[in-house]
């Protein structure tokens, strides 16, 4: 018996090499349309982001209203999503086996599985048409829905490997329920949640469709919740699908802006996760 | 023995303790007197730390835990209605078989049942701290670096951690679960003498797997077998002279 598995050892290692490059392979593979897509954008992009595009709004040859835009209706949304979220993640982990917890987590993967558009019309048939008038406000609010069930399941799993000792600690010094939640499980798994928020945020900074019929687009910079507003991508759409040459290259370097305010958001939280860790 | 001239600490009387249909504890009667060592033996799976679980109540943690019977710390029944967990839990503390400090710093992790049991006053968490560590002779080892995230310790060191975390909230009883399972030999003595000096203050409930320790160091020792107390007798006289055959079979080895 022992003879005949020493035959195969040599076999072995040439799969063990072979499944390892594979993976190698695949591996670099990722970065290709990651680097290639990035690059392509500050090739078109970088020589036409100036000065006088980032200062002045659309009436002055700029696109400053759409990044105030964007910057707002997402600071908003991410108001409304993360207590929501955080809290519905940590009723769903603290309540595995509830009905009710079960029946909240089909519905949280329902809402996942809307499209993003279909989501813009309920924003508007909500709050638009009783307001009466296109508004940030529904824009931001159709984008809370779309981050609410990324929150959810991120802060979910990120609960779940919280080990039940850690729990059973800090009960058995007479710790309060809320005060366990809040003092021990939060702290320990603040970075998983914060990878959750920043992933629903990248995400809803990309998105067009649920602004079309809410925030709607607005030539002036505007700074209330309650007029249109106007977002990067919308921009990016209208720009790019124009017969002038000037407007594809602001198309172009609205997407450069647009990719480094995402770049920035993402390594700024990721060090601020490694230094929660430390 | 004077034993039964001493206050009685914990009173168990009749408690069956189910969780969903497993019966895992069958109509338990024991008496836990102060100031007194009291060690859980017995095979695996016998119930011994699940009736540690009902002395604190951490069983309400389980969702199909059902308990029947009265459990009492000096004469009040704590599970009435009325009775607030978290006070009893700040009164019976618990040191788990695995030790378990927070991820926080060592100081934090001492200081924190201190300050969710009301107090405010830094000074005072301060030298609670300190004198916490000191008992269980850490200090030396840490006092330079209390602001370290207590997750850099060594396991004996963590376990002595968790127990000056449960003193530091001045309970008065002790439950520990296997405390010393996981550590060398010289934590594990450490540990020992440090139980027997915290009897001066508490009453300490241990539930062991080595009965060598049991002999070491409890005053009165149980013998757990399916879910039932077999026999409880002055540790000497169980060890020695056991009333019943399955207590003898046990400690004697011969058990299969």
């Amino acid at each position: 018996m022992v003879e005949i598995q020493k035959k195969r050892i040599p076999w072995n290692l040439i799969k063990d090499k072979l499944f390892l490059s594979i993976i190698l392979v695949l591996s670099f593979l990722i970065l290709v349309p990651v680097i290639w897509i990035l690059g392509y954008i500050f090739y078109e992009g970088f020589s036409y982001v100036n000065w006088s595009l980032l200062i002045g709004d659309e009436r002055n040859g700029g696109i400053l209203n759409a990044i105030v835009g964007s910057l707002i209706m997402v600071i908003v949304a991410t108001l409304f999503a993360v207590p929501v979220g955080v809290l519905a993640g940590i009723f769903l982990s603290e309540n595995k086996q509830s009905r009710f917890a079960e029946i909240i987590r089909v519905l949280v993967d329902v809402l996942q599985g809307v499209p993003s558009i279909v989501i813009g019309i309920i924003a508007y048939v909500w709050i638009v048409l009783p307001l009466k008038s296109f508004s940030a406000f529904s824009g931001a609010l159709a984008l809370s829905i779309i981050m609410l069930p990324v929150i959810i399941k991120n802060t979910e799993e990120s609960l779940k490997l919280i080990p039940g000792l850690l729990k059973e600690a800090a009960y058995s010094i007479g710790a309060p329920y809320h005060k366990v939640i809040i003092d021990i499980v939060l702290p320990a798994c603040l970075s998983g949640i914060l990878t959750g928020i920043l992933v629903a945020i990248a995400r809803v900074f990309g998105e067009t469709a649920p602004l079309l019929f809410t925030a709607f687009g607005n030539p002036d910079l505007q700074f209330s919740l309650f007029k249109p507003m106007e977002a990067l991508p919308p921009l990016i759409y209208k720009y790019a699908s124009s017969p002038d040459t000037d407007m594809i290259h602001k198309a172009w370097a609205a997407s450069l802006i647009l990719a480094v305010i995402v770049l920035i958001l993402n390594i700024s939280t990721r060090l601020v996760i490694k230094k929660l860790k430390r | 023995m004077a034993m039964t001239k001493e206050k009685d600490k914990l009173k168990v009387e009749m408690l069956d303790l189910f969780y969903g249909a497993n019966h895992a504890l069958k109509k338990i009667n024991i008496k836990i007197p102060a100031n007194n060592i009291i060690a859980f033996i017995g095979p695996s799976g016998c119930g011994k730390s699940s009736l540690l679980k009902c002395l604190n109540r951490m069983n309400d943690l389980v969702s199909n835990a059902v308990i029947t019977g009265l459990v009492t710390l000096d004469n009040n029944d704590i599970y009435d209605k009325k009775q607030d967990v978290t006070q009893l839990r700040r009164k019976v503390g618990m040191v788990f078989q695995k030790p378990n400090p927070f991820p926080k710093s060592i100081f934090d992790n001492v200081a924190y049942g201190i300050r969710i049991s009301g107090e405010k006053n830094k000074q005072k968490i301060t030298d609670i701290v300190e004198d916490s560590l000191k008992r269980v002779g850490l200090w030396k080892e840490v006092e330079n670096r209390l602001f370290d995230s207590a997750l850099a310790l060594s396991g004996g060191q963590a376990q002595r951690l968790c127990i000056a975390r449960t003193i530091a909230t001045q309970p008065e009883v002790i439950l520990m679960d296997e405390p010393t399972s996981a550590l060398d030999p010289i934590s594990t003595q450490v540990i020992e003498e440090l139980i027997l000096e915290l009897k001066e203050s508490y009453t300490v409930v241990i539930v062991t797997h080595n009965m060598q320790q049991a002999a070491r160091i409890s005053d009165i020792t149980s013998f757990f077998y399916l879910g039932e107390i077999i026999e409880v007798n002055p540790t000497h006289k169980l060890f020695t002279t056991p009333e019943n055959k399955l207590t003898e079979k046990y400690v004697t080895g011969r058990f299969g």
